[in-house]
């Protein structure tokens, strides 16, 4: 039995009298790749909203390691581990790729205003590690040669691999990654699959949020489904594939799967 | 890099040279005061470029806080008899309380909400001055501002306050390049960037935000109490939001979220303006074209497109260089050298 | 009695006046979601031209007032297509400063052709109403009733025609409107000239019981944008009920309070409502 690092319980969100996500049930096992899949509209977004603390939750509950997580915000998941990236990757157009990554550690270090100014020692340890965090992040994603480019000159494959060395930076425990593979052409599909493949082997969680099946099914151990903001399936590929309710699902809203 | 950094001393070194000498080679007092003015809004330029453009968050009470760091020096030298520098230590600190608690209330709003938010708080301080009438003398102003003075040594003439105005100004750009360049500064740019990607990157939005605006406000109130020992008379107009308006234009036109934009903008926009003085009030007509033309064709004013410019010769440089398969970690030990 | 009466009427007037600016900025916040500064300079430009058309041409106050919107519509107009459409994808730091430039300007101009002095608009019906023991000045009156008629007026033409639907169309949802073949640059010209033509009207009628001068919009719009941000921004009834909200707390306010802090009651009503309740009083539909 894998051990079980983030769960959810009977989570729900509501937008006015809509709920976007109800009651869901699901566990993600540690040091695995679980995807996350439905229809459009499914409440996938809203979901990866509720686990990073962008939204609190309407009801239900969320554990993080044993530790009721549901009240926090964003930062503070990010501080317990929990890295995410977002489907479009805004980084900062005007200062380079490194200038960008830099400070995707800054959360784990502590100078404040005062080390700043009189620029005290801890000031230049943090700045190291954050700096040394940059480039091993960014080495790891294989984007050393673009670390003085400006950000505004990398290609969207590059941006998608940068976004992920800033989640990197930050010494998460899970990587939630939203549409990881959007926008980008096939091949480079697969070469961002490998890189994902690359961070699961190294121990970390991956919990992604992906349209394209074959790369889902390529790359997930386990398969979360959502529909209409309900869990209707969950498993692994297989099964997901054999589920008459997944079918039905995405058949009977537009033939979007294909996509 | 290490060369970059090199060219960016002597840049440093022969403005300050260009400065110090300045006085020598005026032709008239005048020029002198002007000078000095302009020193006096780029530092607060930078606060506001601190808040503005490093943090992204467009704040359009800062000439309100600059006010309130005036008024400190005025009224406690003018009605309570404080002596100038006790009162002059008091600017920055009241004008950053006033604004820690401002930053509270408006940091939770955000983008237009804020800067509309801002204005009003602005307007909120204007009229407190101008209708205060017993506490802040009103409409009248304050009169009589003793000139600035260290025990016995007293700047009372144009050319040693401009001196003074100077020291400050290279300890405000001192202070200011030690934090943009820091992981704090750093966090202020990640907010500007994006605040949704900044605290899923693990930074405290609100408590980074008002750390930003309070330091903002801070440097707003210098510049004030500076103001207040340099011009020696005030009146609540100085509230007023043209006056924010004016500092938008100096930090626009140098560049925005750089480190000396804010300075190099002042100092030519007072000139420029100095140069249009035969078009007294209505120097508005070229002066708010300008701005729209500015946001439109030269958003990253003088410094940031030069910066932009540097940065891909760099990045050029750096990619002849990995073909002609040099280390293939060279940029990062260069960057490990320069921290 | 008379007394709170004529706090009752002063609120009206003011809270006319206020509406129909806000309403403007409110309907181009929907459309273009960014924060017309130069309103007030929309507004005050308005007041401009119907001091010259009524003043130096000796027309008559309506002709006035149909030329000033007309006039402040198409200068609305071209500030959208030279200034506003090609900033469109910049950053909103950006409209926001390019309009507080075209407020700069526009001040400028007609400070350079009126210079910096106050004038007056005669109002153009001087009669004092009196009902029993109530009298309310004609001027006044004119004011409620027109904005009462712009309102119902705006109200129609937004629900009730194809032309104004395609505004309400686009500010609920852009990339919907222009699916279905509504065009967002025709949309935010028209908004852009009714906002201006409001303003102007707003102007016009407010003028001849206020003075005329370069600075008179500041107050104005600084007001109107607390009204939509109460109101919730693209609202169109959150801008008039928060444009009477304001009026009245004024009008009261300067008469049971104090007349010296009249102009802060609006922005200490801002300070304390968002203080708690971040989103403002009526969160707007429109993201």
């Amino acid at each position: 039995m894998p051990e079980i690092i983030l769960e959810t319980k009977a989570l729900t969100k509501r937008f006015g009298g809509l709920a976007a996500v109800k009651d869901v049930d699901a566990k993600v096992e540690k040091g695995r790749i679980t995807a996350i899949i439905g229809p459009n509209g499914a409440g996938k977004t809203t979901f990866f909203n509720l686990i990073s603390g962008t939204f609190p939750s309407t009801s239900g509950e969320l554990w993080l390691e044993g530790q009721r997580v549901e009240r926090k915000r964003p930062d503070q998941m990010a501080q317990l581990g929990i890295a995410r990236t977002f489907q479009t990757t805004s980084l900062f157009d005007g200062a380079t790729v490194m200038d960008n990554l830099i400070v995707g550690h800054r959360l784990r270090t502590s100078s404040g205003l005062m080390d700043a100014i009189f620029q005290t020692s801890r000031l230049k340890a943090d700045e190291r590690s954050c700096r040394a965090k940059a480039e091993e992040a960014l080495d790891f994603v294989g984007l050393t040669h673009v670390a003085n480019r400006l950000a505004a000159d990398v290609t969207q494959e590059e941006r998608k691999r940068i976004a992920f060395a800033l989640a990197l930076a930050t010494d998460p425990k899970i990587l939630l990654l939203d549409e990881p593979a959007g926008g980008v052409n096939p091949e480079e599909t697969v070469g961002l699959a490998d890189l994902i493949r690359k961070i699961s082997a190294t121990g970390l969680t991956v919990c992604l949020i992906e349209h394209k099946m074959d790369m889902v099914m390529g790359l997930a151990d386990h398969i979360i489904v959502l529909d209409h903001g309900e869990k209707i399936a969950d498993g692994t590929p297989a099964e997901i594939r054999a589920n008459p309710l997944v079918i039905e699902a995405y058949l009977g809203a537009g033939h979007d799967a294909a996509a | 890099m290490r060369v970059d950094y090199r060219m960016e001393y002597v840049f440093y070194g022969i403005l300050l040279l260009a400065a110090v000498a300045f006085p020598f080679f005026a032709t008239n007092e005048y020029q002198v005061y002007v000078m000095a003015l302009a020193f006096i809004w780029a530092i607060s330029a930078m606060g506001l470029n601190l808040i503005a453009g490093y943090t992204g968050q467009l704040n359009l009470a800062h000439a309100g806080f600059m006010a309130i760091g005036a008024y400190t020096v005025g009224l406690l030298t003018v009605d309570y008899g404080v002596p100038f520098w006790l009162a002059f230590l008091l600017a920055g600190p009241i004008a950053a309380v006033v604004g820690f608690f401002a930053g509270i209330l408006s940091l939770r709003l955000k983008t237009h909400f804020f800067s509309i938010f801002t204005l009003c708080v602005g307007y909120i301080i204007y009229l407190l001055i101008e209708k205060g009438d017993s506490f802040t003398h009103g409409p009248v102003g304050v009169i009589g501002i003793p000139a600035p003075s260290i025990g016995p040594l007293v700047f009372d003439t144009t050319t040693s306050v401009y001196f003074l105005v100077l020291a400050f100004l290279v300890l405000t750009i001192w202070v200011m390049r030690r934090l943009v360049r820091s992981i704090v500064g750093r966090s202020f740019v990640a907010i500007r960037n994006s605040d949704d990607l900044a605290e899923a990157l693990g930074i405290n939005l609100m408590r980074t935000k008002v750390l930003a605006f309070t330091l903002s406000t801070f440097i707003a109130g210098l510049s004030g109490g500076l103001f207040a020992g340099f011009v020696r008379f005030l009146g609540p107009d100085l509230a007023r939001e043209y006056h924010t308006f004016d500092l938008i234009a100096f930090v626009l036109v140098g560049g925005i979220g750089t480190l000396m934009g804010p300075v190099l903008g002042a100092v030519a926009l007072t000139w420029v303006t100095q140069s249009l003085q035969f078009l007294e009030n209505y120097r508005m007509i070229v002066f708010g074209p300008m701005l729209i033309l500015l946001v439109m064709f030269f958003p990253h004013g003088i410094i940031g497109t030069f910066g932009i410019w540097m940065a891909r010769r760099r990045a050029n440089a750096g990619k002849r260089s990995n073909t002609q398969a040099v280390l293939p970690s060279r940029s990062g030990e260069e960057a490990r050298a320069n921290a | 009695m008379n007394i709170f009466f004529q706090q009752v009427l002063n609120g009206l007037t003011l809270g006319s006046v206020y509406s129909l600016v806000a309403l403007g900025l409110t309907l181009v916040y929907g459309i273009l979601h960014i924060p017309n500064f130069a309103h007030g300079a929309f507004f005050m430009v308005g007041a401009y031209i119907s001091f010259y058309v009524a003043g130096d041409l000796g027309a008559n106050f309506w002709v006035a007032m149909i030329v000033s919107a007309a006039a402040v519509a198409v200068m609305a107009m071209i500030s959208e297509r030279l200034i506003f459409h090609p900033l469109r994808n910049s950053p909103a730091l950006h409209d926001m400063i390019a309009a507080i430039g075209l407020l700069l300007f526009l001040e400028a101009v007609v400070q350079a052709i009126w210079g910096a002095d106050f004038h007056r608009l005669p109002a153009p019906y001087t009669t004092i109403l009196r009902f029993a023991d109530l009298t309310a000045p004609a001027q006044r009156v004119l004011i409620i009733g027109a904005a009462i008629v712009l309102m119902i007026g705006l109200q129609i033409f937004l629900r009730r025609t194809t032309t104004g639907s395609t505004i309400v169309a686009t500010a609920q949802n852009r990339e919907g409107a222009a699916l279905v073949g509504i065009s967002p640059l025709k949309v935010s010209l028209l908004t852009f000239a009714i906002s201006g033509a409001l303003a102007a009207v707003a102007a016009t009628l407010f003028a001849p019981i206020n003075l005329i001068y370069p600075a008179m919009g500041h107050l104005v719009i600084l007001k109107a944008f607390v009204i939509i941000i109460l109101g919730g921004m693209g609202s169109i009834p959150g801008a008039i009920v928060g444009g009477m909200v304001i009026g009245f707390a004024e009008s009261f306010g300067a008469f049971y309070i104090s007349n010296n802090y009249k102009d802060i009651i609006a922005f200490v009503l801002l300070v304390f409502i968002l203080s708690l309740r971040p989103q403002g009083l009526f969160p707007s539909e429109v993201r």
